[in-house]
């Protein structure tokens, strides 16, 4: 838990506090270019842009209200963005859906699985869903399975799963294609600590694969192992840089409280779970 | 968009909407109950009350149940179309619906693979409901089983793409019961399916016979009719087709990214 004088903390950093723009690489896969997007009056992304290399993990930090569910819905192509660019592995969002959706993989914050169907059921429905015949679809999901320690658990209908299997098994789901882009949007809500740790290390093993990761939290301690930490706060991006560097820019004594300290600690209390 | 991907994405809608149905046992079983009791029950009490004189495409005098199986059989389809939609509304609220819009393929075609499923399981419901108004010895004629399988599966399309449509404008689950009943009681009561239109006509209720000629559902009943006696309704079929296309299109403008509901419900900050 954090301790309580950094609920006093109030003063905020300027927004460029740290490198807000890493020099431009050719090979980002995934890119976020100024994007805007408002509700009525209120704009929820003012302006954000963000990039994330391959085999790079970058954790999305921000209070509840920042602005991470909106961000998702536009890299996932739910809907479009008023102004700016999504591109996925240099395909457009919005004018080569298919292509960008061909190469992300994604984790719902909301559990999206069929309680009611078996495990591998409910993953084969989504290769197939991807262009996967039968044998190739079954050969993938016995391997994603294994990797994950579920290939017992297969012919299991997912009701039976613990909260924390069911996570893999969406985590082993949306890995089935493939995809050079993994996004997980605030992945651990609802998991005990050990399940939280274990999602967690499965996801930064991938960077050996080079999948480039965007990982969606409001829990610090889950981005304290990330490559890169980026905090949206307000619809904008407050800070951005290694966890080391955040900490450094701001002269607090760890992540969680250099984060409280940018956040202005208004979300002290769900800063960290543990 | 290949073919073989296409065709796998059809599979798994359709396989996925299959098991859903046979897992839901109660459902057959509400969706034949229904129009079994107007069959069984309320034609038994109003046989003598409603005389049918000759009209097309019937060639002689027919009991009262004869004439209701078209307008039951578009009650089963109606339903089902209402159903699958309200599965798209449950779809939305738990997030499922956000697994099947991020798969790479285009939106209208998922929404299309979607409405296939649920005509699939709208049409076999119309044939158990055939098989077993057949046991309560009121039949159709067996080449009208062929003949009608076209319509079936067109007014099945049409009235699921109209539930399509609705499911976009209905945001919570709740609200469905109500669309229920603003959607499918007027429909299926200003149509021909209890009653042949000039009757309307003749009892003077000429704007209830106005808005019942305006109905899409009365041409998918007239539709199922004519085609169970090997006859075919130009205009009807014109005009169902007509809706299907003008349904579609609507809904999958309702889903699409840009505008529609995704747009509007979709985006809760945060």
């Amino acid at each position: 838990m954090s301790s309580p004088e950094l609920h006093a903390t109030s003063t905020r950093p300027p927004a460029t506090a740290v490198a807000a723009n890493a020099a431009p690489r050719a090979d980002w896969l995934l890119q976020v270019a100024d994007v805007r997007k408002s509700y009525g009056p209120r704009a929820a992304l003012n302006g954000v842009s963000l990039a994330v290399a391959p085999g790079e993990f970058v954790a999305l930090l921000g209070p509840n209200g920042a602005g991470k569910s909106t961000l998702f819905q536009l890299l996932t192509g739910l809907f479009n963005a008023d102004a700016g660019q999504v591109r996925v592995c240099g395909h457009d969002m919005r004018h080569e859906p298919v292509r960008a959706l061909g190469r992300i993989g994604v984790v719902f914050q909301q559990m999206t699985l069929d309680l009611d169907l078996t495990v591998e059921a409910n993953l084969l429905f989504h290769a197939r869903l991807h262009g996967l015949g039968r044998r190739e679809g079954h050969a993938r999901i016995a391997d994603a399975l294994q990797r994950l320690g579920l290939t017992e658990r297969a012919r299991d209908r997912v009701r039976e799963l613990s909260g924390g299997n069911r996570r893999k098994v969406e985590l082993a789901r949306a890995l089935i294609h493939r995809p050079a882009v993994l996004l997980m949007d605030e992945a651990t809500v609802g998991l005990d600590p050990a399940s939280r740790r274990h999602l967690l290390d499965e996801v930064l093993a991938l960077r050996t694969h080079g999948v480039a990761v965007l990982w969606a939290s409001h829990l610090v301690d889950e981005a304290e192992a990330a490559d890169r930490v980026i905090v949206l706060h307000k619809g904008r991006i407050l800070a951005e840089g290694s966890p080391q560097a955040l900490v450094d820019t701001t002269g607090a004594d760890s992540l969680a409280a250099a984060f409280l300290q940018m956040t202005g600690g208004t979300d002290a209390a769900a800063v960290t779970a543990e | 968009m290949n073919l073989r991907h296409a065709l796998l994405a059809l599979q798994a809608v359709t396989s996925r909407e299959v098991a859903k149905f046979v897992r839901q046992g109660g459902r057959l079983a509400s969706a034949l109950v229904r129009p079994l009791l107007w069959l069984v029950v309320f034609a038994a009490g109003f046989q003598n009350v409603f005389g049918v004189s000759i009209i097309p495409p019937y060639e002689t005098y027919i009991p009262y149940q004869t004439y209701i199986v078209p307008g039951l059989l578009g009650m089963v389809l109606l339903f089902n179309g209402m159903q699958s939609s309200l599965a798209m509304v449950y779809d939305r609220e738990m997030g499922v619906m956000r697994l099947l819009l991020t798969a790479p393929l285009p939106r209208w075609y998922l929404l299309f693979c979607k409405l296939l499923a649920g005509t699939l399981l709208s049409v076999l419901q119309a044939y158990v409901f055939l098989i077993i108004a057949a046991l309560f010895d009121v039949g159709v004629p067996l080449s009208g089983w062929l003949y009608a399988l076209p319509v079936l599966v067109l007014a099945g399309m049409m009235l699921g793409a109209l539930g399509l449509l609705l499911s976009v404008h209905v945001k919570q689950l709740e609200n469905f019961a109500g669309t229920m009943n603003f959607v499918i009681f007027p429909m299926f009561f200003l149509s021909p399916a209890l009653y042949p239109l000039w009757k309307l006509e003749e009892s003077g209720a000429t704007v209830i016979h106005f808005l019942a000629t305006w109905n899409p559902f009365t041409h998918a009943v007239e539709a199922v009719r004519f085609a169970l006696y090997g006859q075919w309704s130009p205009q009807s079929l014109a005009i169902v087709a007509g809706c299907l296309a003008a349904f579609f299109t609507l809904a999958a403008w309702g889903y699409d990214p840009q505008r529609g509901m995704l747009k509007r419900s979709g985006g809760k900050p945060g």
